[in-house]
């Protein structure tokens, strides 16, 4: 099913899609160029929630940046906290004891499963499935009561500090944590039987939507669009940060390039984060949560430093360029959904208008991280 | 002939106010079934059990302006609303609700329900081109060639019908359906209709879906693509009479399966009484399953679902009639 694009005989209109759409989660804007329901060109606007982070960061101290990491990406907001504290704390060369990067690997785990359950959600609605949205929202208001007992928050997380968390986790959480992963291992069967196996679902999703390896490439495209494209690429496991080496887990990768393969990847990484979340529990050295000689006010040296963590979406790299002053003096972040966005309005050219949105559900945008 | 008059005039009065009622208490039907269907209460502020939350959402709806958005066609936009409801209304007047329960014992019955469900879809057509929105001209360009194409299959099952029962009179349907379960048309066990009828009661149910835009095939809104589709320009009571429309086209679906397939009014067991009350526990089951469907399964793409009238439902339509055809012919 498509068209040519390239046929200057087509007669088409603009369709405006966004900025507020019931698909486009947020404030993104897709310009369309459609002849009749075919896509023959799109183009994203961005700018609608633009808050200047990256500026931001320029004119506060090291730590008054944190609480910005978690107003980005504000479904995974701990990859983000993970990504600025590590690459401060390279940068300030302050060694982060290890009950830390533990509860650290947990927490980033378990907000990833909430991301991953939000998106399963709200990419079925946009499919047209109301319901499976309510029961994804109920399990991952159990992570969110979860992570309020230890963080404090619930969506815009800042737990994260240079040198360990500011709060250690108490055995409520630890059990809490087991019987969820139960609860979730119990009821990802029905989501599969229920969703994935459902023939709506598979007509919908089955060679549609492909994105190829090269087409990642070219765009840059990390996380699960780019392990759906059949690359095996995760920073966890190529470039390890934190204490991820020390856990047994495997990187969900399909060949098929289409939005089923998409979604399988992000369900099977959600069984993986918790095999992650069980390893960590059972490590869980003791000792401080906090770096002793951390010290209080940062001050990194002249440079340059560059940091990456896989986050919910893909790869967030984070660069950091010190003058050597309690202020940075320039904060440069790589969001994975500003490239896994760029490459959606070459994927969907000559698709229908609903295969398209659906394509579009598979890159799971988050616009405040795209638009920072 | 002025009983006669009167006898009708009381019949269009129950009639409107049973399509209005259905109307308003099948959203709370929809409303309070999604929210089991979910996990969640639903409406529970407004009354018992939120039982009033129809008459409160019809108030707010009537208080509303009535808006006219720029560069929409006054005339069309304001009379596609009523395009929508009045054909579901006049429907009503044929369907035998008891033995002695219709307006208008018609022996052109069945056929005047098809002519007047096909009417509808131009009232969204019209309401849709009225408003100059582009989502709401997609939505109705898809829902056109949607209902082009379930029309067909839903029009050769219920010709097959009509062989088998020879009469469109649905009060007639009805009574030869008496005598319990095994007489339903769905699964009849005599030699007068074809053995194939559950696999027509199958394709009836299906389209009936499609001809009322209802999950699965609810192209006509399509909120995750197309906003609220044909409806996206319309406010206040405008929104609430093409809502209106919608719901009473789903009881004429769901009443006409019941006519059709299980019996009417005629009770299940044999040494049951027929009653009314058989009619509307049949209906509204139906309606309930509708719901369910709604409420469970996502949407489906729009070739996929013309493909599945054209390359499976319609062949097998045309098949289930010509077999009926043998069948009638030989026995």
């Amino acid at each position: 099913m498509s068209v040519d694009v390239l046929d200057k005989s087509l007669e088409t209109f603009v369709l405006n899609l966004g900025p507020q759409h019931p698909a486009t989660h947020g404030v993104l804007r897709v310009k369309l160029t459609m002849d009749g329901e075919y896509i023959v060109h799109a183009e994203p606007v961005l700018g609608y929630i633009h808050r200047m982070h990256e500026k931001m960061g320029e004119n506060r101290t090291w730590a008054q940046f944190m609480p910005n990491m978690g107003r980005l990406d504000y479904l995974g907001a701990l990859s983000y906290n993970h990504g600025y504290a590590l690459a401060v704390e390279r940068a300030e060369g302050i060694e982060v004891p290890e009950r830390a990067e533990y509860i650290r690997c947990i927490t980033v785990e378990l907000n990833r499963i909430a991301s991953h359950l939000l998106w399963f959600g709200a990419f079925v609605l946009d499919l047209g499935g109301f319901t499976p949205l309510l029961y994804a929202f109920d399990d991952r208001e159990q992570i969110l009561d979860l992570l309020e007992s230890v963080t404090g928050a619930r969506l815009t997380f800042c737990y994260f500090r240079f040198g360990g968390v500011y709060n250690d986790i108490d055995d409520a959480f630890i059990t809490g944590t087991r019987e969820f992963i139960k609860r979730l291992r119990s009821r990802m069967p029905m989501y599969h039987d229920l969703v994935t196996k459902n023939i709506i679902m598979i007509k919908r999703l089955k060679d549609i939507g492909p994105i190829s390896q090269e087409m990642c490439r070219r765009y840059g495209a990390t996380g699960p669009v780019l392990r759906g494209s059949g690359v095996c690429f995760d920073v966890r496991k190529h470039e390890p940060y934190s204490v991820y080496p020390e856990f047994n887990f495997d990187i969900p990768v399909y060949h098929e390039c289409d939005s089923m393969a998409r979604y399988m990847v992000r369900m099977d990484e959600m069984e993986q984060s918790m095999r992650i979340i069980e390893q960590g529990l059972d490590k869980l050295p003791d000792g401080p949560v906090m770096a002793a000689k951390a010290p209080k006010i940062i001050k990194p040296a002249k440079g340059d430093t560059y940091c990456a963590v896989e986050a919910a979406r893909g790869s967030f790299g984070i660069r950091l360029v010190s003058d050597g002053t309690n202020t940075p003096y320039r904060i440069k972040l790589r969001s994975p959904t500003f490239s896994n966005l760029s490459l959606f309005s070459e994927a969907c050219q000559g698709m229908l208008l609903p295969d398209a949105l659906a394509l579009m559900g598979t890159l799971d945008l988050v616009i405040p991280e795209i638009d920072r | 002939m002025n009983n006669e008059l009167i006898r009708l005039l009381a019949f269009l009065v129950g009639i409107i106010a049973f399509a209005a009622l259905n109307a308003a208490y099948l959203v709370w039907v929809e409303r309070k079934g999604a929210a089991h269907f979910q996990r969640r209460i639903g409406p529970k502020e407004v009354g018992p059990y939120g039982l009033l939350q129809p008459l409160a959402d019809g108030v707010k709806l009537m208080t509303k302006q009535l808006l006219l958005p720029d560069g929409v066609d006054p005339i069309l936009f304001k009379i596609a609303p009523i395009m929508l409801l009045v054909p579901a209304v006049m429907s009503f007047v044929t369907i035998p609700f008891g033995e002695h329960l219709a307006a208008r014992d018609i022996d052109m019955g069945l056929l005047m329900i098809f002519a007047f469900a096909s009417v509808n879809v131009l009232g969204l057509l019209i309401g849709a081109w009225g408003s100059a929105n582009k989502y709401a001209v997609i939505a109705a360009a898809r829902v056109i060639s949607q209902n082009i194409a379930y029309e067909i299959p839903m029009l050769l099952t219920a010709i097959a019908l009509v062989m088998a029962t020879s009469t469109m009179n649905l009060n007639e349907i009805v009574s030869q359906q008496g005598g319990g379960i095994w007489h339903w048309n769905l699964i009849r066990l005599t030699f007068t209709a074809s053995p194939l009828t559950p696999i027509a009661f199958l394709i009836f149910f299906t389209t009936m879906l499609a001809e009322t835009n209802r999950a699965p095939f609810d192209m006509a809104e399509a909120e995750s693509e197309l906003v609220a589709g044909a409806f996206t320009e319309y406010a206040g009571m405008g929104f609430g009479v093409f809502f209106m429309g919608e719901y009473a086209n789903i009881v004429i679906g769901a009443a006409l399966t019941t006519v059709l397939f299980l019996g009417g009014w005629q009770s299940p067991l044999p040494f049951l009484p027929s009653s009314v009350l058989w009619f509307l526990i049949k209906m509204y089951a139906i309606i309930f399953t509708v719901v369910w469907i709604r409420w469970t399964y996502p949407r489906t793409q729009f070739y996929v679902l013309l493909n599945l009238s054209w390359k499976i439902l319609i062949p097998i339509s045309l098949a289930n009639l010509i077999v009926t055809a043998g069948w009638l012919k030989v026995f």
